[in-house]
Protein backbone atom coordinates (compact mmCIF):
# COMPACT_ATOMS: atom_id res chain seq x y z
CA UNK A 1 0.00 0.00 0.00
CA UNK A 2 1.17 3.49 -0.88
CA UNK A 3 2.30 5.47 2.22
CA UNK A 4 -0.28 8.16 3.13
CA UNK A 5 1.99 10.69 4.87
CA UNK A 6 -0.80 11.83 7.21
CA UNK A 7 -0.41 14.37 9.99
CA UNK A 8 0.32 12.62 13.28
CA UNK A 9 -2.59 14.03 15.28
CA UNK A 10 -1.13 12.73 18.58
CA UNK A 11 2.08 14.68 18.37
CA UNK A 12 1.71 17.47 15.79
CA UNK A 13 0.27 20.88 16.63
CA UNK A 14 -3.26 21.10 15.23
CA UNK A 15 -3.38 23.32 12.17
CA UNK A 16 -6.70 24.85 11.12
CA UNK A 17 -7.33 26.04 7.54
CA UNK A 18 -10.67 26.44 5.74
CA UNK A 19 -11.29 23.98 2.92
CA UNK A 20 -12.37 26.92 0.74
CA UNK A 21 -8.81 28.26 0.96
CA UNK A 22 -7.58 24.99 -0.50
CA UNK A 23 -10.04 25.45 -3.36
CA UNK A 24 -8.84 29.00 -4.05
CA UNK A 25 -5.23 27.90 -4.36
CA UNK A 26 -6.13 24.74 -6.25
CA UNK A 27 -8.08 26.71 -8.85
CA UNK A 28 -5.09 28.97 -9.55
CA UNK A 29 -2.93 25.85 -9.99
CA UNK A 30 -5.53 24.32 -12.33
CA UNK A 31 -5.69 27.60 -14.26
CA UNK A 32 -1.91 27.63 -14.70
CA UNK A 33 -1.93 24.05 -15.93
CA UNK A 34 -4.68 24.52 -18.52
CA UNK A 35 -5.65 27.77 -20.30
CA UNK A 36 -9.16 26.40 -20.94
CA UNK A 37 -9.97 26.51 -17.21
CA UNK A 38 -12.24 29.50 -16.52
CA UNK A 39 -13.96 30.78 -13.38
CA UNK A 40 -17.56 31.96 -13.22
CA UNK A 41 -18.99 33.34 -10.01
CA UNK A 42 -22.39 34.49 -8.77
CA UNK A 43 -21.43 37.52 -6.69
CA UNK A 44 -19.43 35.59 -4.09
CA UNK A 45 -15.87 35.65 -5.38
CA UNK A 46 -14.32 36.55 -2.02
CA UNK A 47 -16.20 34.10 0.17
CA UNK A 48 -15.95 31.18 -2.30
CA UNK A 49 -12.25 32.06 -2.69
CA UNK A 50 -12.49 32.44 -6.45
CA UNK A 51 -10.98 35.87 -5.94
CA UNK A 52 -7.40 34.63 -6.37
CA UNK A 53 -8.20 33.14 -9.77
CA UNK A 54 -9.91 36.40 -10.76
CA UNK A 55 -6.73 38.34 -9.94
CA UNK A 56 -4.42 35.81 -11.61
CA UNK A 57 -6.51 35.37 -14.79
CA UNK A 58 -8.80 38.41 -15.21
CA UNK A 59 -9.64 37.53 -18.83
CA UNK A 60 -10.75 34.06 -17.83
CA UNK A 61 -13.00 35.20 -15.01
CA UNK A 62 -16.72 35.89 -15.58
CA UNK A 63 -18.95 37.63 -13.06
CA UNK A 64 -22.56 36.63 -13.54
CA UNK A 65 -24.29 38.33 -10.59
CA UNK A 66 -26.91 36.74 -8.37
CA UNK A 67 -28.19 34.30 -10.98
CA UNK A 68 -27.37 30.70 -10.15
CA UNK A 69 -29.51 29.09 -12.85
CA UNK A 70 -27.70 31.28 -15.36
CA UNK A 71 -24.41 30.25 -13.76
CA UNK A 72 -25.12 26.59 -14.54
CA UNK A 73 -26.72 26.90 -17.97
CA UNK A 74 -24.23 29.45 -19.29
CA UNK A 75 -21.34 27.29 -18.10
CA UNK A 76 -22.75 24.44 -20.18
CA UNK A 77 -22.68 26.71 -23.23
CA UNK A 78 -19.05 27.66 -22.55
CA UNK A 79 -18.13 24.01 -22.04
CA UNK A 80 -19.74 23.16 -25.39
CA UNK A 81 -16.98 25.24 -26.99
CA UNK A 82 -14.19 23.55 -25.02
CA UNK A 83 -13.89 25.68 -21.90
CA UNK A 84 -13.59 24.02 -18.49
CA UNK A 85 -15.78 26.24 -16.32
CA UNK A 86 -15.65 26.18 -12.52
CA UNK A 87 -18.90 27.73 -11.31
CA UNK A 88 -18.90 28.99 -7.76
CA UNK A 89 -21.49 30.01 -5.24
CA UNK A 90 -22.88 28.64 -1.99
CA UNK A 91 -23.89 25.01 -2.22
CA UNK A 92 -27.42 25.98 -1.19
CA UNK A 93 -27.83 27.80 -4.53
CA UNK A 94 -25.25 26.11 -6.71
CA UNK A 95 -26.44 23.36 -7.19
CA UNK A 96 -29.37 23.94 -4.79
CA UNK A 97 -31.19 26.43 -6.99
CA UNK A 98 -29.94 25.19 -10.35
CA UNK A 99 -30.74 21.47 -10.10
CA UNK A 100 -32.75 21.17 -13.30
CA UNK A 101 -30.22 23.19 -15.31
CA UNK A 102 -27.47 20.94 -13.94
CA UNK A 103 -29.40 17.82 -14.88
CA UNK A 104 -30.47 18.88 -18.38
CA UNK A 105 -27.74 21.14 -19.72
CA UNK A 106 -24.78 19.62 -17.90
CA UNK A 107 -25.36 15.93 -17.10
CA UNK A 108 -27.77 14.72 -19.80
CA UNK A 109 -25.94 16.97 -22.25
CA UNK A 110 -22.53 15.71 -20.99
CA UNK A 111 -20.79 19.03 -20.45
CA UNK A 112 -17.45 19.33 -18.71
CA UNK A 113 -18.51 21.78 -15.98
CA UNK A 114 -17.27 21.82 -12.37
CA UNK A 115 -19.87 22.91 -9.85
CA UNK A 116 -18.26 24.42 -6.79
CA UNK A 117 -20.53 24.30 -3.73
CA UNK A 118 -19.01 26.43 -1.00
CA UNK A 119 -20.36 26.95 2.54
CA UNK A 120 -21.80 23.44 2.67
CA UNK A 121 -23.08 21.89 5.89
CA UNK A 122 -24.35 23.32 9.18
CA UNK A 123 -20.81 24.51 9.97
CA UNK A 124 -21.62 27.66 7.95
CA UNK A 125 -22.79 28.69 11.39
CA UNK A 126 -24.53 32.00 12.16
CA UNK A 127 -26.09 32.39 8.65
CA UNK A 128 -28.69 29.84 9.72
CA UNK A 129 -30.80 27.20 7.99
CA UNK A 130 -31.43 29.10 4.73
CA UNK A 131 -27.72 29.00 3.92
CA UNK A 132 -26.81 25.58 5.31
CA UNK A 133 -26.76 23.08 2.44
CA UNK A 134 -27.36 19.64 3.89
CA UNK A 135 -29.23 18.09 0.96
CA UNK A 136 -26.73 18.82 -1.83
CA UNK A 137 -24.94 15.46 -1.87
CA UNK A 138 -28.31 13.75 -2.28
CA UNK A 139 -29.46 15.86 -5.22
CA UNK A 140 -26.14 15.54 -7.02
CA UNK A 141 -25.42 11.87 -6.45
CA UNK A 142 -28.79 10.91 -7.91
CA UNK A 143 -27.90 12.40 -11.32
CA UNK A 144 -26.36 9.99 -13.86
CA UNK A 145 -22.87 10.90 -15.14
CA UNK A 146 -22.24 13.27 -12.20
CA UNK A 147 -19.06 12.93 -10.12
CA UNK A 148 -19.33 14.07 -6.49
CA UNK A 149 -16.23 14.90 -4.44
CA UNK A 150 -16.12 16.01 -0.78
CA UNK A 151 -12.50 16.55 0.35
CA UNK A 152 -11.52 16.24 4.02
CA UNK A 153 -9.25 19.26 4.53
CA UNK A 154 -7.78 22.29 2.76
CA UNK A 155 -4.81 20.38 1.38
CA UNK A 156 -7.01 17.67 -0.08
CA UNK A 157 -9.40 20.31 -1.46
CA UNK A 158 -6.46 21.84 -3.34
CA UNK A 159 -5.62 18.44 -4.85
CA UNK A 160 -9.26 17.65 -5.59
CA UNK A 161 -9.66 20.95 -7.46
CA UNK A 162 -6.68 20.18 -9.67
CA UNK A 163 -7.87 16.59 -10.14
CA UNK A 164 -11.42 17.49 -11.21
CA UNK A 165 -10.03 20.01 -13.71
CA UNK A 166 -7.89 17.29 -15.27
CA UNK A 167 -10.60 14.65 -15.32
CA UNK A 168 -13.34 15.01 -17.94
CA UNK A 169 -16.97 15.19 -16.85
CA UNK A 170 -19.62 17.10 -14.97
CA UNK A 171 -18.54 17.24 -11.33
CA UNK A 172 -19.75 18.55 -8.00
CA UNK A 173 -17.02 19.67 -5.59
CA UNK A 174 -18.25 20.40 -2.07
CA UNK A 175 -16.48 22.18 0.77
CA UNK A 176 -17.07 24.32 3.84
CA UNK A 177 -16.61 27.79 5.22
CA UNK A 178 -14.97 27.36 8.62
CA UNK A 179 -11.37 26.70 9.44
CA UNK A 180 -11.01 22.96 9.97
CA UNK A 181 -8.29 20.52 10.97
CA UNK A 182 -5.53 19.62 8.54
CA UNK A 183 -5.14 15.84 8.55
CA UNK A 184 -3.29 15.25 5.26
CA UNK A 185 -0.02 16.61 3.89
CA UNK A 186 1.14 17.67 0.45
CA UNK A 187 2.62 14.18 0.05
CA UNK A 188 -0.67 12.37 0.74
CA UNK A 189 -1.85 10.77 -2.52
CA UNK A 190 -5.28 11.70 -3.90
CA UNK A 191 -7.19 9.96 -6.62
CA UNK A 192 -10.85 10.52 -7.49
CA UNK A 193 -12.83 7.35 -6.78
CA UNK A 194 -10.21 5.85 -4.44
CA UNK A 195 -11.13 5.83 -0.76
CA UNK A 196 -8.23 5.84 1.69
CA UNK A 197 -7.78 4.01 4.97
CA UNK A 198 -6.54 6.73 7.30
CA UNK A 199 -6.44 4.41 10.32
CA UNK A 200 -6.23 0.64 10.42
CA UNK A 201 -8.59 -1.48 12.53
CA UNK A 202 -11.03 -4.36 12.22
CA UNK A 203 -13.63 -3.86 14.96
CA UNK A 204 -15.76 -1.22 13.24
CA UNK A 205 -15.22 0.80 10.07
CA UNK A 206 -15.94 4.52 10.33
CA UNK A 207 -16.50 5.80 6.81
CA UNK A 208 -16.41 9.58 6.71
CA UNK A 209 -16.18 12.46 4.25
CA UNK A 210 -15.44 16.17 4.45
CA UNK A 211 -14.26 17.99 7.53
CA UNK A 212 -15.78 15.31 9.80
CA UNK A 213 -12.97 12.91 8.84
CA UNK A 214 -11.05 14.65 11.62
CA UNK A 215 -13.82 13.94 14.15
CA UNK A 216 -13.84 10.30 12.99
CA UNK A 217 -10.09 10.04 13.58
CA UNK A 218 -10.44 11.62 17.03
CA UNK A 219 -13.25 9.25 17.94
CA UNK A 220 -11.19 6.26 16.77
CA UNK A 221 -8.20 7.38 18.78
CA UNK A 222 -10.25 7.79 21.97
CA UNK A 223 -12.07 4.48 21.46
CA UNK A 224 -8.74 2.69 21.10
CA UNK A 225 -7.39 4.33 24.25
CA UNK A 226 -10.45 3.94 26.50
CA UNK A 227 -12.64 1.16 25.10
CA UNK A 228 -9.98 -1.01 23.51
CA UNK A 229 -11.90 -0.84 20.24
CA UNK A 230 -9.87 -0.62 17.04
CA UNK A 231 -11.72 1.31 14.34
CA UNK A 232 -10.78 1.49 10.69
CA UNK A 233 -11.22 5.09 9.50
CA UNK A 234 -11.87 5.54 5.80
CA UNK A 235 -11.63 8.92 4.09
CA UNK A 236 -14.39 8.43 1.52
CA UNK A 237 -13.88 11.66 -0.43
CA UNK A 238 -15.55 10.50 -3.64
CA UNK A 239 -19.27 9.98 -3.12
CA UNK A 240 -19.74 9.18 -6.79
CA UNK A 241 -18.34 7.02 -8.28
CA UNK A 242 -17.88 5.50 -4.83
CA UNK A 243 -15.01 3.12 -4.16
CA UNK A 244 -17.28 0.07 -3.80
CA UNK A 245 -14.35 -2.28 -3.34
CA UNK A 246 -13.11 -0.40 -0.27
CA UNK A 247 -16.63 -0.32 1.20
CA UNK A 248 -17.27 -4.04 0.64
CA UNK A 249 -13.83 -4.88 2.03
CA UNK A 250 -14.60 -2.83 5.16
CA UNK A 251 -17.97 -4.53 5.50
CA UNK A 252 -16.41 -7.98 5.16
CA UNK A 253 -13.46 -7.37 7.48
CA UNK A 254 -15.04 -5.14 10.15
CA UNK A 255 -18.65 -6.44 9.92
CA UNK A 256 -20.03 -3.13 11.23
CA UNK A 257 -19.94 0.40 9.80
CA UNK A 258 -20.55 3.91 11.09
CA UNK A 259 -20.99 6.52 8.36
CA UNK A 260 -20.14 10.16 9.09
CA UNK A 261 -21.15 13.12 6.94
CA UNK A 262 -22.18 16.75 7.42
CA UNK A 263 -25.40 16.20 5.47
CA UNK A 264 -28.87 14.73 5.90
CA UNK A 265 -28.52 11.03 6.64
CA UNK A 266 -31.30 10.51 4.10
CA UNK A 267 -29.90 9.95 0.61
CA UNK A 268 -26.37 11.07 1.43
CA UNK A 269 -23.03 9.26 1.52
CA UNK A 270 -24.15 6.85 4.25
CA UNK A 271 -27.23 5.88 2.26
CA UNK A 272 -25.00 4.98 -0.65
CA UNK A 273 -22.93 2.75 1.64
CA UNK A 274 -26.14 1.07 2.80
CA UNK A 275 -27.11 0.50 -0.86
CA UNK A 276 -23.74 -1.09 -1.59
CA UNK A 277 -23.53 -3.29 1.49
CA UNK A 278 -27.20 -4.36 1.34
CA UNK A 279 -26.50 -5.89 -2.06
CA UNK A 280 -23.14 -7.50 -1.45
CA UNK A 281 -22.43 -7.89 2.26
CA UNK A 282 -25.26 -6.84 4.60
CA UNK A 283 -23.99 -5.68 8.00
CA UNK A 284 -25.27 -3.30 10.72
CA UNK A 285 -24.72 0.43 10.01
CA UNK A 286 -25.15 3.52 12.17
CA UNK A 287 -25.58 6.84 10.37
CA UNK A 288 -24.00 10.04 11.70
CA UNK A 289 -25.38 13.17 10.05
CA UNK A 290 -28.36 15.50 10.28
CA UNK A 291 -31.45 13.45 11.13
CA UNK A 292 -34.15 14.87 8.82
CA UNK A 293 -34.08 18.37 10.30
CA UNK A 294 -33.11 21.87 9.19
CA UNK A 295 -30.17 23.71 10.72
CA UNK A 296 -30.19 27.02 12.63
CA UNK A 297 -27.86 29.85 13.69
CA UNK A 298 -25.04 29.08 16.09
CA UNK A 299 -21.30 28.60 16.15
CA UNK A 300 -20.03 25.80 13.92
CA UNK A 301 -18.89 23.80 16.95
CA UNK A 302 -22.27 24.20 18.68
CA UNK A 303 -24.13 23.09 15.57
CA UNK A 304 -21.92 20.06 14.86
CA UNK A 305 -22.50 19.02 18.47
CA UNK A 306 -26.24 19.78 18.49
CA UNK A 307 -26.92 17.82 15.30
CA UNK A 308 -25.03 14.79 16.60
CA UNK A 309 -21.86 14.92 14.49
CA UNK A 310 -19.31 15.54 17.23
CA UNK A 311 -16.67 13.11 18.43
CA UNK A 312 -18.83 11.87 21.35
CA UNK A 313 -21.73 11.12 19.00
CA UNK A 314 -19.43 9.13 16.72
CA UNK A 315 -18.06 7.16 19.68
CA UNK A 316 -21.59 6.35 20.85
CA UNK A 317 -22.54 5.24 17.35
CA UNK A 318 -19.55 2.89 17.31
CA UNK A 319 -20.64 1.44 20.68
CA UNK A 320 -24.21 0.96 19.39
CA UNK A 321 -23.13 -0.72 16.17
CA UNK A 322 -20.75 -3.02 18.07
CA UNK A 323 -23.76 -4.39 20.00
CA UNK A 324 -25.55 -5.10 16.73
CA UNK A 325 -22.53 -6.72 15.12
CA UNK A 326 -23.16 -10.36 14.13
CA UNK A 327 -21.82 -12.72 16.80
CA UNK A 328 -21.44 -10.00 19.45
CA UNK B 1 -41.91 27.76 -37.70
CA UNK B 2 -41.25 25.61 -40.78
CA UNK B 3 -40.58 28.86 -42.65
CA UNK B 4 -38.04 30.05 -40.08
CA UNK B 5 -36.17 26.72 -40.02
CA UNK B 6 -36.16 26.51 -43.83
CA UNK B 7 -34.64 30.00 -43.96
CA UNK B 8 -32.09 29.12 -41.29
CA UNK B 9 -30.90 25.82 -42.77
CA UNK B 10 -31.07 26.82 -46.43
CA UNK B 11 -29.91 30.42 -46.33
CA UNK B 12 -28.75 31.91 -43.04
CA UNK B 13 -26.60 29.34 -41.21
CA UNK B 14 -22.95 28.74 -42.00
CA UNK B 15 -22.92 24.97 -41.62
CA UNK B 16 -21.97 21.70 -43.24
CA UNK B 17 -24.36 18.75 -42.87
CA UNK B 18 -21.53 16.39 -43.84
CA UNK B 19 -19.34 17.76 -41.03
CA UNK B 20 -21.75 18.64 -38.22
CA UNK B 21 -18.91 19.26 -35.75
CA UNK B 22 -17.00 21.69 -38.01
CA UNK B 23 -15.46 24.08 -35.46
CA UNK B 24 -16.30 27.26 -37.36
CA UNK B 25 -19.98 26.45 -37.92
CA UNK B 26 -22.71 28.76 -36.67
CA UNK B 27 -24.45 27.34 -33.61
CA UNK B 28 -28.23 26.98 -33.75
CA UNK B 29 -29.93 26.19 -30.45
CA UNK B 30 -33.59 25.31 -30.16
CA UNK B 31 -34.65 26.50 -26.72
CA UNK B 32 -38.30 25.49 -27.07
CA UNK B 33 -37.36 21.85 -27.62
CA UNK B 34 -40.96 20.70 -28.02
CA UNK B 35 -41.05 21.99 -31.59
CA UNK B 36 -38.20 19.58 -32.45
CA UNK B 37 -40.15 17.86 -35.29
CA UNK B 38 -39.94 20.99 -37.44
CA UNK B 39 -36.19 21.26 -36.84
CA UNK B 40 -35.67 17.55 -37.51
CA UNK B 41 -37.51 17.92 -40.83
CA UNK B 42 -35.39 20.87 -41.92
CA UNK B 43 -32.24 18.99 -40.88
CA UNK B 44 -33.25 15.90 -42.84
CA UNK B 45 -33.90 17.93 -45.99
CA UNK B 46 -30.60 19.79 -45.43
CA UNK B 47 -28.81 16.43 -45.46
CA UNK B 48 -28.01 15.73 -41.81
CA UNK B 49 -29.71 12.32 -41.95
CA UNK B 50 -31.96 10.35 -44.32
CA UNK B 51 -35.47 11.74 -44.77
CA UNK B 52 -36.90 8.25 -44.06
CA UNK B 53 -35.49 8.51 -40.52
CA UNK B 54 -38.13 11.16 -39.74
CA UNK B 55 -40.68 8.36 -39.25
CA UNK B 56 -38.72 7.18 -36.19
CA UNK B 57 -39.67 10.40 -34.37
CA UNK B 58 -40.33 9.79 -30.65
CA UNK B 59 -39.92 6.03 -31.10
CA UNK B 60 -37.73 3.70 -29.03
CA UNK B 61 -34.08 3.79 -30.08
CA UNK B 62 -34.49 6.82 -32.34
CA UNK B 63 -32.00 9.66 -32.58
CA UNK B 64 -35.06 11.87 -32.94
CA UNK B 65 -36.14 12.01 -29.32
CA UNK B 66 -39.37 13.66 -28.20
CA UNK B 67 -37.24 16.56 -27.07
CA UNK B 68 -33.81 17.22 -28.64
CA UNK B 69 -30.82 15.37 -27.20
CA UNK B 70 -27.38 16.38 -28.34
CA UNK B 71 -25.76 13.13 -27.20
CA UNK B 72 -27.94 11.24 -29.67
CA UNK B 73 -27.66 13.79 -32.48
CA UNK B 74 -24.68 16.14 -32.00
CA UNK B 75 -25.82 18.61 -34.69
CA UNK B 76 -28.55 19.72 -32.29
CA UNK B 77 -25.80 21.61 -30.36
CA UNK B 78 -27.59 21.09 -27.05
CA UNK B 79 -30.19 19.13 -25.15
CA UNK B 80 -33.36 21.12 -24.68
CA UNK B 81 -36.99 21.01 -23.76
CA UNK B 82 -37.16 22.41 -20.24
CA UNK B 83 -38.09 25.96 -21.20
CA UNK B 84 -36.12 29.14 -20.67
CA UNK B 85 -32.66 27.54 -20.84
CA UNK B 86 -31.61 27.97 -24.45
CA UNK B 87 -30.56 31.61 -24.41
CA UNK B 88 -28.45 31.03 -21.28
CA UNK B 89 -26.50 28.29 -23.05
CA UNK B 90 -26.36 30.32 -26.26
CA UNK B 91 -24.92 33.25 -24.33
CA UNK B 92 -22.24 30.89 -22.98
CA UNK B 93 -21.35 29.77 -26.48
CA UNK B 94 -21.31 33.33 -27.83
CA UNK B 95 -19.08 34.42 -24.94
CA UNK B 96 -16.72 31.50 -25.59
CA UNK B 97 -16.55 32.58 -29.24
CA UNK B 98 -15.60 36.10 -28.12
CA UNK B 99 -12.93 34.72 -25.76
CA UNK B 100 -11.50 32.64 -28.61
CA UNK B 101 -11.91 35.48 -31.16
CA UNK B 102 -13.88 33.09 -33.35
CA UNK B 103 -16.08 34.40 -36.15
CA UNK B 104 -19.06 32.05 -35.97
CA UNK B 105 -22.43 33.23 -34.69
CA UNK B 106 -24.93 31.78 -32.24
CA UNK B 107 -28.66 31.69 -33.00
CA UNK B 108 -31.23 30.71 -30.40
CA UNK B 109 -34.83 29.94 -31.37
CA UNK B 110 -37.22 30.60 -28.48
CA UNK B 111 -40.94 30.43 -27.96
CA UNK B 112 -42.85 33.45 -26.74
CA UNK B 113 -44.26 31.65 -23.68
CA UNK B 114 -40.81 30.69 -22.39
CA UNK B 115 -40.28 34.41 -21.84
CA UNK B 116 -42.31 33.76 -18.69
CA UNK B 117 -39.24 31.93 -17.25
CA UNK B 118 -36.93 33.94 -15.00
CA UNK B 119 -33.78 32.28 -16.32
CA UNK B 120 -34.43 33.60 -19.83
CA UNK B 121 -34.22 37.17 -18.52
CA UNK B 122 -31.05 36.37 -16.59
CA UNK B 123 -29.63 35.42 -19.98
CA UNK B 124 -30.99 38.58 -21.61
CA UNK B 125 -29.19 40.67 -18.97
CA UNK B 126 -25.97 38.69 -19.29
CA UNK B 127 -25.83 38.88 -23.09
CA UNK B 128 -26.19 42.67 -22.90
CA UNK B 129 -23.50 42.94 -20.20
CA UNK B 130 -20.99 41.11 -22.37
CA UNK B 131 -22.11 42.95 -25.56
CA UNK B 132 -22.66 39.67 -27.37
CA UNK B 133 -23.26 41.02 -30.86
CA UNK B 134 -22.54 37.52 -32.20
CA UNK B 135 -25.79 36.32 -30.61
CA UNK B 136 -29.27 36.53 -32.15
CA UNK B 137 -32.41 35.41 -30.35
CA UNK B 138 -35.37 34.55 -32.56
CA UNK B 139 -38.82 34.59 -30.95
CA UNK B 140 -41.68 32.56 -32.37
CA UNK B 141 -44.30 35.19 -31.46
CA UNK B 142 -47.50 33.23 -32.03
CA UNK B 143 -49.33 34.34 -28.87
CA UNK B 144 -50.33 30.80 -27.91
CA UNK B 145 -49.35 28.43 -25.14
CA UNK B 146 -50.81 25.27 -23.66
CA UNK B 147 -53.36 26.99 -21.44
CA UNK B 148 -54.44 29.66 -23.95
CA UNK B 149 -53.27 33.07 -25.15
CA UNK B 150 -49.93 34.25 -23.76
CA UNK B 151 -51.57 37.55 -22.89
CA UNK B 152 -54.18 35.78 -20.73
CA UNK B 153 -51.85 33.22 -19.14
CA UNK B 154 -49.08 35.71 -18.24
CA UNK B 155 -48.86 38.82 -20.41
CA UNK B 156 -45.57 39.39 -22.24
CA UNK B 157 -46.35 42.71 -23.88
CA UNK B 158 -44.75 45.15 -24.42
CA UNK B 159 -42.15 42.55 -25.43
CA UNK B 160 -40.07 44.68 -27.81
CA UNK B 161 -39.84 47.48 -25.23
CA UNK B 162 -38.68 45.00 -22.61
CA UNK B 163 -35.76 43.91 -24.80
CA UNK B 164 -34.89 47.53 -25.62
CA UNK B 165 -34.86 48.31 -21.89
CA UNK B 166 -32.39 45.44 -21.44
CA UNK B 167 -30.06 47.02 -24.08
CA UNK B 168 -30.80 44.69 -26.95
CA UNK B 169 -31.34 45.69 -30.57
CA UNK B 170 -34.90 44.76 -31.54
CA UNK B 171 -36.21 43.71 -34.95
CA UNK B 172 -39.70 42.55 -35.86
CA UNK B 173 -40.91 40.75 -38.97
CA UNK B 174 -43.51 38.42 -40.41
CA UNK B 175 -42.13 35.02 -39.47
CA UNK B 176 -44.18 33.32 -42.17
CA UNK B 177 -42.64 35.47 -44.90
CA UNK B 178 -39.31 33.82 -45.70
CA UNK B 179 -37.90 36.74 -47.70
CA UNK B 180 -38.78 39.25 -44.98
CA UNK B 181 -37.33 37.00 -42.27
CA UNK B 182 -34.04 36.62 -44.17
CA UNK B 183 -33.72 40.37 -44.76
CA UNK B 184 -34.38 41.03 -41.07
CA UNK B 185 -31.79 38.46 -40.01
CA UNK B 186 -29.24 40.06 -42.31
CA UNK B 187 -29.87 43.44 -40.70
CA UNK B 188 -29.51 41.90 -37.24
CA UNK B 189 -26.14 40.45 -38.20
CA UNK B 190 -24.82 43.95 -38.94
CA UNK B 191 -25.43 45.22 -35.38
CA UNK B 192 -22.27 45.85 -33.36
CA UNK B 193 -21.92 45.98 -29.59
CA UNK B 194 -25.35 44.54 -28.74
CA UNK B 195 -27.16 41.22 -28.92
CA UNK B 196 -30.16 41.19 -31.24
CA UNK B 197 -33.66 39.83 -30.98
CA UNK B 198 -35.85 39.11 -34.00
CA UNK B 199 -39.50 38.94 -32.99
CA UNK B 200 -40.92 36.76 -35.74
CA UNK B 201 -44.70 37.15 -35.79
CA UNK B 202 -46.07 33.80 -36.82
CA UNK B 203 -49.52 32.35 -37.33
CA UNK B 204 -49.68 28.89 -35.78
CA UNK B 205 -51.00 26.33 -38.24
CA UNK B 206 -50.50 28.81 -41.11
CA UNK B 207 -52.19 27.66 -44.32
CA UNK B 208 -54.48 25.11 -42.68
CA UNK B 209 -57.88 26.68 -42.08
CA UNK B 210 -58.91 24.48 -39.15
CA UNK B 211 -55.59 24.95 -37.35
CA UNK B 212 -54.70 28.60 -37.90
CA UNK B 213 -54.41 30.54 -34.65
CA UNK B 214 -56.03 27.81 -32.54
CA UNK B 215 -54.00 27.16 -29.37
CA UNK B 216 -55.57 23.72 -28.98
CA UNK B 217 -53.22 22.48 -31.75
CA UNK B 218 -50.20 23.62 -29.74
CA UNK B 219 -49.24 20.20 -28.41
CA UNK B 220 -51.33 17.71 -30.33
CA UNK B 221 -50.74 15.93 -33.65
CA UNK B 222 -53.54 15.65 -36.23
CA UNK B 223 -55.12 12.22 -36.87
CA UNK B 224 -54.79 10.60 -40.31
CA UNK B 225 -57.91 12.24 -41.76
CA UNK B 226 -56.97 15.69 -40.43
CA UNK B 227 -53.42 15.29 -41.70
CA UNK B 228 -54.63 14.43 -45.20
CA UNK B 229 -56.96 17.41 -45.16
CA UNK B 230 -54.18 19.73 -44.01
CA UNK B 231 -51.70 18.39 -46.57
CA UNK B 232 -54.13 18.73 -49.48
CA UNK B 233 -54.91 22.31 -48.43
CA UNK B 234 -51.18 23.12 -48.27
CA UNK B 235 -50.36 21.51 -51.61
CA UNK B 236 -53.24 23.40 -53.30
CA UNK B 237 -51.71 26.64 -52.02
CA UNK B 238 -48.28 25.54 -53.18
CA UNK B 239 -49.57 24.86 -56.69
CA UNK B 240 -51.17 28.31 -56.77
CA UNK B 241 -47.86 29.88 -55.71
CA UNK B 242 -45.91 27.94 -58.34
CA UNK B 243 -48.38 29.05 -61.03
CA UNK B 244 -48.20 32.62 -59.78
CA UNK B 245 -44.40 32.61 -59.88
CA UNK B 246 -44.63 31.48 -63.41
Amino acid sequence: MQPLHLVDLETAKLELVATRDGFGEGLIAAGRANPQVIGICADLSESTRMEGFKTAFPLRYIEIGVAEQMLAAMASGLAAVGKIPFIASYAMFDPGRSWEQVRTTMALNEMNVKIVGAHAGVSVGPDGATHQAIEDIAIMRVIPKMTVVVPCDAIETHKATVAVAERWGPTYLRFGREKSAIVTTKQTPFEIGKAQTFRAGNDVAIVACGILVYNALQAARELAAHDGVECRVINNHTIKPMDEQAIVKAARECRAIVTVEEHQVHAGMGSRIAEITAQSHPIPIEFIGVQDQFGQSGTPAELIEHYGMGTESIKNAVRRVLKRKPGS
Amino acid sequence: MADVFAALYFHILRHNPLDPEWVDRDRLLLSCGHIAPVRYSAMAYAGYFPIEELTTLRKFGSRLQGHPERMRLPALETTSGPLGEGLAQGAGMALAAKMDEAQWRTYVVTSDAEHQCGLHWEAVMTAAKFKLDNLTCIIDRNFIQIDGSTEDVMPLEPLAEKYRAFNWEVFQCDGNDIAEFITTMEKAKEVRGKPQVVIAHTLPGKGVAFMEGDYRWHGKPPDRRQADEALSELSAQRELMVKHDG
